[in-house]
C-alpha cells in the first residue's frame, strides 16, 4: 500500500459513525510492550536498534490484520509524510522525530497502527470512532497475544509487562478518547471538569497529546496509571467518566441555547461569516471556528448532511495535509492563504445557519444521536 | 523554600494535588512552573510533574554505583532521561523503584493481562505444588506406591517446565 492510498482515503474513525460520535471523535487504546534483555529504544546504540527492528517487521507485517498494510522504514518517509502522519493521530510527534532504526506498520482502514522502536519497542495502537474504547481493546489485545507467541515480550510477574517509563508499566495501555467541548469551553464550565477529572487520576491534554494546547475546543482524556489496575477496569472507570462528561456537554449546550442564545447566535454567525469569506487564516482559527461550526451541525442549525464537509476540513487544513495536498512546500503565508481558500470553496454552497431550528428544536441533538438506545 | 525543580530559584508556586487520596506536593519557582505548564490548567498533572522530579530522587536509594548488568544503565543515566535502560533495569534499580512506582500508581502489583506463556508457567507451577504437596503427605502416611508415582509426575512435569 502507498502513501498515496492513506492521503486519498480518510481512514474509518474519520467518518465519525460510532456512538456518541458528535461529542466524542475517537477512542484510541496503545499497548506497549518490549522484547526481554535489549536495551529499550532510547539507550539501544543504533546497531542494536535495527537488528530489534528486523526483529519485530516481519512478525507485525505478517499478523492477519495487516494484510495490505502500509509498512515503512521512518528514513523513507518525507518530513511532511511523517507530520500528516502525526496530523492523524496514526504515529506520535516522538515518532516522528525518529530516524534509522525505527518503522511505522498501519492497516488500510487506519484503524491499528504499530509503531516499532518509538519509546518502547512495540507501541501498538487501535482507534475508533466515537466512544468505542472497549472495541478498540479488544483489537489491539488480539494482535498483543498473536505477537506474544513470536516475540520473547518482557513480563514480570509482579511489575507486568516492563516498559521504557515507569509511568507505563503494569498493563503497559493508555486509553483515551478524543472529545469535542465546546459547550462547556463557552459556558466557562470546562476548568472545573478538567480539575475533577484529573482528581480521580485521569489525564487531560491537548489535541495531539501530552504538553499540547487545548484548540478547537478538542480535549483528550485518558488513563494516567497502569500498575495495580486490570485493563477492563481501567476502560470501564474511562467510559463512565466520558459518559458523565458527554451529559455535561449536552447540558452546558442547553444552557447556553436558553440562558445564553445571543452569546452562542454570536459564536456561530461570526464563525461562518469569516469561514465564508476570510482569505487568510491560521490553523489555530480555523480549528477554532470549524469548533463552532461542528457545534452548529450537531444543535441542528445546519443540516445533519453539512457534518462530513466540517469534519473533513479539519483534518484536511492541517498544515502537513496542506502541503500534501498542494505538491509543493509552503511558507507559512502561503498556508494561510490556501487554507482559507479550501475553506471557502468547501463552504460556498453552505446556507446561513438557522438559527430558528436551534430554537425550536432544543433537545434535537441528543434525540437524534444514536446512543440512544444504548 | 527551593524550587523542587531547578533548586536555584525561591519556589513561588506551592501545589497540592490528591490522587484518589494520596496527597502529592511539589514546591515550583516562577520560571519552573511556566515551563512545566502548571498555570494552564488544561495541560497540567501532577504525576507528570513527579515523574521528572520525584524519580531520580527515589532511585538514589539504591547504590549509586549500582549498574545494569544487561545494558549498563546507571542511575545517572535515569536522572538524566526518565527512562530505564532494559527490562532487566526494573530488577537491578528495583528497590528505589518500589517507592517510586507506589507514587506513580494505583498499585504496586500487577494484575491485568498475562501473556500466554506466563499463564502456562503459573498453571505448572500451581501443578508442581500440589504434586509436591501430596507426595510430602503420601510420604508421611508412609504410602510409598502412591508417592513413586507422584515422584515421576513430579520429574516429568520438571521436564516440562524446562522445555
Amino acid at each position: 500500500m502507498k502513501f498515496a492510498q492513506i492521503m486519498a482515503s480518510g481512514g474509518e474513525w474519520l467518518r465519525g459513525e460510532g456512538p456518541h460520535h458528535q461529542i466524542v471523535v475517537s477512542s484510541r487504546v496503545r499497548l506497549a510492550r518490549n522484547l526481554r534483555h535489549r536495551a529499550f529504544p532510547g539507550w539501544a546504540k543504533k546497531a542494536e536498534r535495527v537488528q530489534t527492528l528486523e526483529q519485530i517487521k516481519p512478525r507485525v507485517e505478517e499478523l492477519p490484520e495487516m494484510q495490505d498494510s502500509f509498512s515503512e522504514f521512518l528514513q523513507d518517509l518525507s518530513a511532511l509524510e511523517r507530520q500528516v502522519l502525526v496530523e492523524r493521530h496514526l504515529i506520535s510527534r516522538e515518532h516522528a522525530a525518529k530516524g534509522i532504526g525505527s518503522a511505522v506498520v498501519m492497516n488500510r482502514k487506519q484503524t491499528l497502527s504499530i509503531m516499532i522502536n518509538e519509546e518502547d519497542h512495540l507501541r501498538m495502537q487501535s482507534i475508533r470512532s466515537g466512544l468505542q474504547l472497549k472495541s478498540a481493546f479488544k483489537l489491539v489485545d488480539k494482535i498483543d497475544s498473536t505477537l506474544e507467541g513470536k516475540l520473547d515480550i518482557a513480563y514480570d510477574q509482579h511489575l507486568g509487562y516492563l516498559t521504557a517509563c515507569p509511568t507505563n508499566v503494569g498493563t503497559g495501555m493508555r486509553a483515551s478518547a478524543m472529545l469535542h467541548l465546546p459547550g462547556l469551553v463557552l459556558s466557562d464550565l470546562i476548568n472545573q471538569v478538567i480539575q475533577a477529572v484529573n482528581k480521580i487520576g485521569l489525564a487531560v491534554r491537548g489535541l495531539y497529546g501530552e504538553g499540547t494546547e487545548a484548540m478547537g475546543n478538542f480535549f483528550q482524556i485518558s488513563n494516567q496509571t497502569t500498575l495495580g489496575e486490570k485493563e477492563d477496569e481501567i476502560i470501564a472507570r474511562l467510559t463512565k467518566v466520558i459518559e458523565t462528561i458527554i451529559e455535561k456537554e449536552h447540558d452546558a449546550r442547553q444552557m447556553l441555547i436558553q440562558k445564553k442564545p445571543d452569546t452562542l447566535w454570536d459564536q456561530i454567525g461570526r464563525a461562518y461569516g469569516v469561514l465564508t469569506y476570510a482569505h487568510a487564516m491560521t490553523s489555530k482559527e480555523a480549528l477554532n471556528l470549524l469548533s463552532i461550526m461542528k457545534l452548529s451541525v450537531d444543535l441542528g442549525a445546519f443540516d445533519e448532511d453539512r457534518r462530513l464537509p466540517i469534519d473533513e476540513l479539519f483534518i484536511e487544513t492541517q498544515p502537513a495535509h496542506l502541503q500534501k495536498t498542494s505538491q509543493q512546500k509552503l511558507n507559512a503565508e502561503e498556508r494561510d492563504n490556501l487554507r482559507a481558500e479550501i475553506i471557502r470553496d468547501r463552504l460556498k454552497l453552505f446556507p446561513k445557519p438557522d438559527m430558528d431550528k436551534v430554537a425550536r428544536e432544543p433537545s434535537g441533538d441528543s434525540a437524534s444521536s444514536p446512543n440512544n438506545n444504548e | 523554600m527551593l524550587c523542587d525543580v531547578c533548586k536555584c530559584n525561591d519556589a513561588t508556586v506551592f501545589l497540592t494535588q490528591i490522587v484518589e487520596g494520596k496527597m502529592q506536593k511539589v514546591n515550583l519557582c516562577d520560571a519552573c512552573s511556566k515551563e512545566k505548564g502548571v498555570q494552564d490548567p488544561t495541560g497540567f498533572a501532577l504525576a507528570d510533574l513527579l515523574l521528572g522530579i520525584g524519580a531520580a530522587e527515589e532511585i538514589e536509594k539504591g547504590s549509586p554505583t549500582q549498574k545494569c548488568p544487561v545494558c549498563g544503565f546507571t542511575q545517572a543515566d535515569f536522572k538524566k532521561t526518565g527512562r530505564l535502560g532494559c527490562s532487566e533495569c526494573y530488577i537491578t534499580f528495583s528497590e528505589g523503584l518500589t517507592t517510586l512506582l507506589k507514587a506513580m500508581h494505583k498499585g504496586t502489583e500487577h494484575i491485568g493481562k498475562l501473556p500466554q506463556r506466563a499463564f502456562r508457567q503459573m498453571e505448572l507451577n500451581d501443578k508442581m505444588r500440589a504434586l509436591t504437596n501430596n507426595l510430602e503427605k503420601a510420604v508421611a502416611e508412609e504410602n510409598y506406591e502412591d508417592a513413586a508415582t507422584l515422584r515421576d509426575q513430579i520429574k516429568q512435569l520438571e521436564h516440562e517446565m524446562a522445555s
